[in-house]
């Protein structure tokens, strides 16, 4: 498998190249076979690229089988009335909305609201918030909306979301849009593969590396030997393979079997977006992937920041974000040229979904290389410890060390500046010694983390919010972390934490098990939260993957190690070896989920129940 | 002549147990020692590492290190065992379970994830033309399982056939249950059928990923009338490419007690290496050619040569890998 795909494709062999770029036109059903014609017949294929918008306070939407065809093979995908991505519901704050639900498939369905506070039996979890909505059925969603901003709804049973059932959702501010832009558009992000997904953790429990094609191989050692000398190219592999860790875990699944795609359409479908020069364009990304970290950027325009996970942040702006399934990201950028490239590399650098934003249609813009695989660093294995090592040879842990020191000063800073009141009053606390003020830094591993389910634990965990992640650090770009984050207006809820829930994120990629503190959701028990409590949650990353971590029902407020409010989300990504802390407000009575939003660590077990009474 | 060599044989099937208990042991404490975050810490932190950490050494680590004076004191990355003081996982559950309490949906709980599914695979690793100097035969080696991530039934089977004859085969019925990260335990039966009389034994042994990527499968089996042996597999996969991978792989057999009729003596019976090359055309598919040596010792060469047959063997393979 080639390791980078060029503009023109030339390394690639023109039938990987078809599957990797995909069909032009992926809904449209050309020379079908006859047994999907017969399904076609019935159902009308599926619309890609332009997602219908739906408004009002009455919105029905049906869920069923309709034909795609991303890649020249036809497949039966799940759609919610029949495009991929689903409608964008546009509502209103403040309205209270009835959605009705109506499920055409043959097995149960369900829609969760990504991101939205709502009573717990609207959430859409089956078997937590309701029994899901069975073949025939229609159910009804019917709930007030308090909050505005850029969310997004997908289906929460089975794989049903990698299937087709995602879209953006959108409320309004009732007063009007305070940001002003003179065009709007959704970008949604997602992955396509024409293999069941079932199908696809089947293999993956048989062969965790099944799905890389960016091994280390004998090839790689001699390369390095011969530029770095011998021992240096043994030295960087002994720990891994004494570990039997791979550097380049970085996704579970690759090109190898995604069709990356932007608002459903393939990278040679080029999903475009239209402006007129000099005007200011919000993008709205939403990653709805089921497995896919993006990196995104557009080559020539700087993008301004101006929300993230639905909730305003103070602007800042960037080169390029990276953002896991379940976050969001609205940016501003004022094109000036006729056509750019909106690219969106997979983190694992397997492939890319593509669009353009231009003048007129057909205009093109260049489409980047893309960039180099990197291999894990010691500070993704062993966190803290792998940064003061200074025994990583790619020069990174001392990159990291120093952009720790720069970020201080900053994380400092940014809540002064911000809102000065409220963090003066944190540090005041800090100098009671109040011990809740900042996360403890106590490393505390449950039992059932020494056991087969974990391959690894972290005792010395990096905490700083500045890093990028592997694969952006110090590429020449100015890349948004989490540190760059800050909610305009500050916490929800100015109490401090009354107490704290430790929880490690957890897995053994050798046995593609994925849990917390060790333990798959099977054989866990609840986190309680007590009614009106503020706790704070920290999450240890012991493994060396990332983590979008999303708690239904109520807002995650992220925090620096200082104890610093730093950011309102939904979907926290947790990096390897990182741990990080957000304070929870537990406002919202009743049962929830909370799990990794990678569908398949999600399914594989790292996954939540939480009680709010 | 006859008490000392049913002495010998007594001998003989003490140290197979022994010799049993030793490589079964000695794989998991290997995979512990050899993941022991003391070690790494004191190269993290640019001290020279000593060769070899032993556990012991492990628990000293920690404590030689400034940052080791941490509130946790076992500073494993791998393996070990749970502190005394380790996080109760179920400490914020407020005697919640999932599906009884406040909010609970009605009837049993309905949402079980795949950690609660059983999947499965048939891995026929080797399916192969075998050519020695003497003959042509046809050998497989598939394992199949089936269960969930902790407890599966496994099915192994190994054998060759020659001029449409099962020559020898040897089957096992395992239950698998993981006991470390990288290990599972396995218990069941192996039944041997061939040319000689069949043989049927219990089977107890250790199957995972050695440190450096070493795929090891030791196995001791107990059969009737006082007979013992043992079986150490151990594979390993260099890729040279993407899709070119080569497949190193060794093999040791010891019995206990002599097995005439089988051409079997007591102690080490045969070892063999062999090279492998595959072409993953994909992850499940794989054509391959090779080369393997086998060797016969003690009393199992002296009943080849009684037989005419070598006692080392060349022979070049050219097969199959596959998977579903």
């Amino acid at each position: 498998m080639p390791a980078r795909f060029s503009p023109i494709g030339t390394p690639v062999t023109l039938n990987r190249r078809r599957f990797v770029q995909g069909l032009a036109a992926g809904g449209v059903l050309a020379g079908l076979p006859g047994l999907l014609h017969a399904a076609a017949d019935r159902a009308p294929s599926t619309v890609t690229g332009a997602a219908p918008v739906l408004r009002g306070t009455e919105i029905d939407l049906v869920v069923a089988e309709s034909p795609v065809n991303f890649t020249g093979n036809p497949r039966m995908a799940t759609t919610i009335n029949g495009s991929i991505p689903a409608p964008t519901l546009r509502l209103r704050e403040g309205d209270t909305v009835t959605i009705r639900v109506t499920n055409r498939l043959r097995e149960a369905t369900s829609i969760h609201w990504h991101g939205i506070i709502l009573p717990y039996q609207m959430d859409g979890v089956p078997g937590i918030s309701f029994a899901g909505i069975a073949p025939g059925e229609t159910f009804t969603y019917r709930f007030k909306l308090e909050q505005t901003g850029t969310y997004w709804y997908h289906s929460h049973s089975g794989m049903q979301e990698l299937t087709g059932m995602y879209g953006a959702l959108i409320v309004e501010p009732r007063e009007g849009e305070p940001v002003r832009a003179d065009r709007d558009y959704v970008v949604q992000l997602s992955d396509w593969t024409d293999e069941a997904p079932m199908q696809v953790f089947a293999k993956l429990k048989t062969q965790s590396d099944y799905y890389n094609y960016n091994q280390p191989t004998v090839a790689d050692f001699f390369r390095d030997a011969s530029t770095d000398g011998l021992k240096s190219a043994i030295d960087k592999r002994k720990m891994w393979n004494e570990m039997r860790m791979s550097p380049t875990d970085l996704a579970d699944l690759s090109g190898a079997t995604l069709t990356f795609l932007m608002n459903g359409t393939t990278p040679a479908g080029n999903w475009t977006g239209l402006f007129r020069r000099g005007e200011r364009v919000r993008l709205r990304f939403i990653n709805g992937a089921g497995n896919s970290f993006y990196d995104v950027r557009i080559p020539g325009l700087k993008m301004t920041v101006i929300q993230s996970d639905g909730v305003d942040v103070e602007p800042v702006t960037v080169d390029e974000f990276r953002f896991g399934p379940g976050e969001t990201y609205d940016v501003l950028v004022e094109p000036k040229d006729d056509a750019y490239t909106l690219f969106a590399q997979a983190m694992d650098r397997s492939g890319y979904a593509r669009g353009t934003l231009a003048v007129q249609p057909g205009l093109t813009a260049p489409v980047p290389a893309l960039d180099k695989v990197e291999w894990l660093t010691m500070a993704d294995m062993m966190g803290a410890m792998g940064g003061m090592a200074g025994m990583d040879h790619s020069a990174m842990a001392g990159g990291m060390k120093d952009r720790n020191h720069t970020a201080m000063p900053m994380q400092h800073n940014m809540p002064g500046m911000n809102h000065g009141a409220m963090a003066m009053d944190h540090s005041q606390h800090a100098m009671a010694e109040n011990p809740l003020d900042k996360a403890s830094q106590t490393v505390r591993h449950a039992r059932t983390e020494y056991g087969p389910s974990t391959d690894m634990r972290v005792d010395m965990p990096r905490t700083n919010l500045d890093d990028p992640g592997i694969g952006l650090r110090n590429n020449g770009r100015r890349v948004l972390t989490l540190a760059d984050l800050s909610t305009v207006g500050g916490p929800i809820d100015p109490r401090g934490a009354e107490r704290e829930i430790e929880l490690h994120l957890t897995g053994n990629m050798e046995r593609y098990a994925w849990s917390l503190d060790g333990l798959e959701f099977g054989q866990s028990t609840p986190v309680h939260l007590r009614y009106g409590e503020r706790v704070r949650v920290i999450l240890h990353n012991d493994t060396m993957m990332t983590h979008p971590m999303h708690l239904h029902g109520m807002w995650s407020e992220l925090e620096t190690a200082d104890g610093a409010f730093q950011a309102r989300r939904h979907t926290i990504p947790v990096q390897p070896a990182q741990r990080i802390s957000f304070l929870v407000t537990a406002d919202a009575l009743g049962r929830w989920a909370w799990h990794c939003h990678l569908m398949f660590h999600m399914d594989a077990g790292m996954f939540r129940q939480v009680v709010v009474s | 002549m006859n008490t000392s060599n049913s002495q010998g044989k007594h001998m003989n099937t003490l140290s197979i147990l022994a010799a049993s208990v030793l490589v079964l042991g000695a794989a998991p404490t290997l995979a512990i020692a050899a993941g022991a975050q003391g070690q790494h810490v004191m190269e993290a932190a640019g001290a020279q590492p000593e060769s070899g950490a032993s556990p012991m050494k492990q628990a000293a680590a920690p404590a030689a290190m400034p940052m080791g004076a941490m509130d946790h004191g076992d500073m494993n990355m791998q393996g070990g065992s749970a502190p005394a003081d380790a996080r109760d996982p179920h400490a914020y559950s407020g005697g919640y379970t999932l599906d009884s309490g406040k909010y609970a949906l009605a009837g049993p709980r309905q949402l079980r994830l795949a950690d609660e599914h059983s999947f499965g695979t048939l891995l026929v690793d080797r399916l192969e033309r075998v050519d020695t100097r003497d003959a042509t035969s046809t050998a497989f080696d598939a394992q199949a399982w089936f269960g969930r991530d902790y407890d599966r039934l496994v099915v192994k089977a190994e054998g060759d056939y020659a001029n449409g004859r099962l020559e020898e085969a040897r089957t096992e019925l395992l239950w698998g249950h993981a006991i470390a990260s990288y290990w599972d335990a396995q218990l069941g039966l192996r039944y041997d059928t061939g040319e000689g009389p069949d043989r049927s034994w219990l089977a107890f042994g250790i199957q995972g990923l050695a440190p450096y990527w070493f795929e090891l499968d030791a196995t001791a089996y107990v059969g009737n009338e006082g007979r013992s042996a043992l079986r150490v597999e151990a594979e390993y996969e260099l890729p040279i490419t993407q899709r070119l991978v080569l497949q190193p792989r060794g093999e040791i057999n010891l019995y206990g007690k002599k097995d005439e009729a089988n051409g079997m003596g007591s102690g080490l019976t045969d070892a063999t290496f062999g090279l492998r090359l595959r072409y993953e055309v994909s992850r499940q598919f794989a054509p391959y050619i090779g080369v393997e040596w086998n060797n016969k010792f003690g009393q199992t060469a002296d009943l080849a040569r009684a037989e005419g047959a070598s006692t080392r063997e060349t022979r070049w393979v050219a097969g199959l890998r596959f998977w579903f």
